[in-house]
């Protein structure tokens, strides 16, 4: 049944789909993955609002390099995964030495993303500022470059991202087993009766949250070579993180597909703003979000497939007591 | 002659102005359980505290088998053997009896066990304690005796050579009492780790231990055998009151 319907997922492309349909389900895989990567360390209690930091650079430094030095993105990318692990550590030492939780670490990672667009958007020398980038094209002769990491067919993009998406998931899975996972919500619950019983609160955390950053630092990666531009305000700041964090949420972070059903619940919400009100109104989709972040958190905290499993288990609980 | 278990000296916790702890030192044997008593906001707390790693000390020291302890994070101290109970019980509430204690068991060791081994350790301890360890036992059906058992059975899960138990018997009737002052020194006879109780009700914890340290503002005024402690003036005068001819009673029903 799983396979099957991964199998479908894999073949659906084949079957003729337009370019835009297309786009779509790529951009929702994608957005998947780098939903998944927030929920790894959100579920567990660490909501950052700091994850556009990690993928603004992933997404800027691969296409820095490029253009800038001719380095690959196959130097790009460990480049920015080292600043992302640097970054990572730099905020999340500190507040998880001291112990700057929930609401306090929230507006330390919020900070973090925002300071990230800024200097992207400061540097626009190089960077473009906020009219953004595009990577220098390896593809004037030839339809594909393995080395600059272009492809002109949709289709290699559609199957490298389920790639990552599907081992976006493993790693979710592998986390989820992990006595790691049971320590991590110990701490979430009463983090001075975890540490009494041995367990090393700030390491824990730390390794937990380079996991997530790490992760979402190659979502950078893939958005920028993918979309071949990007925009401080697609990739990095307050806007950017909002959306992963609602996305996470509306879909439900404790079940391992709720963030991807949450990347395709945003991303029709957004294509959906955008058919029915055109551009008219700058912001909108944002204080859409905002709204439903806050109903869905009252209403429905464990998101839509949270909640679809709760009521379907329910149901089969229901019919296995009646038999 | 076994050589100290723990080595108090001089321990003092200032919070700014107020001191909390002034030069408190006593010993303990390995083996023993010392009662650690004292009216409210006497500093039990506090002592208790600094040698789990939860505060770290002003000055003075805290010797553990002569390695120096103070100052150490909790869960280093956790791994060089020191267990601790919290007074209001703390129990990860989302997770089920067995995992609360098995992360004990892994996380608490110096040495981290297998998963298998862990799980195995939280049963032995939940059973010690009389807490089911069917897979499936969550926390939300426990009263307030079952929080204190599921406090003890997490700290005893670490194996440690100390175990810090802060009791405060409060919340609970004269046999639950009696039942946890059994439990403990059943706990010191099983296993043989030594005790640290702290406790402000004096009553039950009178028939279990070997030794009182008794705290007033921050400082040691008393320290000996039960009913030694129990007989000293200043300790009446300061700390027993009314409690004085429960205490005695208890004393004379051990001593039968």
């Amino acid at each position: 049944m799983k396979y099957a319907a991964l199998a479908l997922l894999a073949a659906a492309p084949l079957l003729g789909m337009g370019n835009y349909p297309l786009h779509l389900l790529i951009m929702c895989v994608l957005w998947g993955y780098v939903y998944t990567s927030w929920s790894v360390m959100g579920r567990l209690g660490m909501v950052s609002f700091g994850h556009g930091a990690f993928m603004g650079i992933g997404a800027y430094v691969v296409v820095m390099a490029w253009n800038h030095y001719g380095l690959s993105p196959w130097i790009g990318a460990p480049i920015a995964l080292v600043l992302t692990a640097i970054v990572a550590l730099l905020i999340g030492y500190p507040c998880f030495r001291f112990k700057i939780v929930g609401h306090y670490f929230a507006l330390v990672t919020l900070a973090l993303s925002e300071v990230t667009r800024l200097i992207i958007v400061a540097l626009r020398d190089q960077t473009g500022g906020s009219l953004g980038v595009t990577p220098n094209t390896a593809l004037a002769e030839t339809s594909y470059s393995l080395g600059a990491l272009q492809f002109s067919s949709k289709l290699v993009w559609f199957y490298v991202i389920l790639a990552f998406w599907l081992g976006g998931l493993w790693i979710w899975k592998k986390v989820d087993e992990s006595m790691g996972r049971l320590a991590l919500e110990a701490i979430s619950q009463e983090e001075d009766a975890a540490a009494s019983i041995g367990i090393n609160v700030t390491r824990l955390k730390l390794r937990v949250t380079l996991i997530s950053a790490l992760m979402t630092c190659m979502g950078g990666v893939l958005y920028a070579q993918y979309q071949a531009y990007v925009n401080p305000e697609t990739v990095s700041g307050i806007g950017i993180s909002l959306q992963m964090v609602f996305g996470a949420i509306a879909g439900g972070m404790f079940v391992r597909l709720g963030p991807t059903v949450g990347a395709v619940f945003t991303l029709l919400l957004a294509e959906g703003l955008r058919l029915w009100f055109g551009n008219l109104y700058h912001g909108l989709d944002l204080t859409v979000y905002g709204l439903m972040l806050v109903l869905f958190i009252i209403y429905m905290p464990k998101g839509i497939l949270g909640a679809a499993t709760q009521a379907w288990e329910k149901r089969r609980g229901g019919v296995a007591r009646a038999a | 002659m076994p050589g100290h278990l723990l080595s108090v000296r001089d321990l003092t916790k200032a919070f700014g102005g107020f001191v909390a702890v002034n030069r408190v030192s006593f010993e303990l044997a390995e083996g023993e359980i010392l009662g650690l008593i004292g009216p409210n906001g006497s500093g039990k707390s506090t002592t208790f505290n600094l040698i789990a790693g939860a505060l770290a000390p002003t000055s003075g020291s805290i010797r553990l088998r002569e390695r120096e302890i103070g100052g150490l994070y909790a869960d280093r101290v956790a791994h060089m053997g020191v267990g601790r109970t919290f007074q209001i019980p703390r129990p990860f509430r989302k997770l089920s009896l067995v995992e609360n204690v098995a992360l004990a068991a892994y996380y608490g060791q110096e040495r981290r066990p297998g998963r298998e081994r862990a799980y195995a350790q939280a049963r032995e301890a939940l059973e010690l304690v009389n807490l089911p360890s069917e897979p499936l036992a969550r926390v939300d059906g426990l009263g307030a005796a079952g929080l204190k058992k599921l406090e003890l059975a997490r700290a005893l899960a670490t194996q440690p050579r100390l175990l810090l138990a802060d009791e405060s018997l409060g919340g609970l009737d004269e046999t639950e009492m009696n039942q946890a002052a059994d439990m403990l020194s059943g706990i010191r006879d099983k296993r043989g780790v030594t005790i640290i109780w702290v406790e402000h009700i004096m009553g039950a914890l009178m028939r279990v231990v070997d030794r009182c340290v008794v705290l007033d503002h921050g400082e040691v005024i008393a320290a000996g055998k039960p009913h030694e402690v129990a007989h000293d003036p200043k300790v009446i005068e300061v700390y027993l009151g009314t409690d004085a001819a429960q205490v005695q009673a208890n004393i004379a029903a051990r001593e039968t």
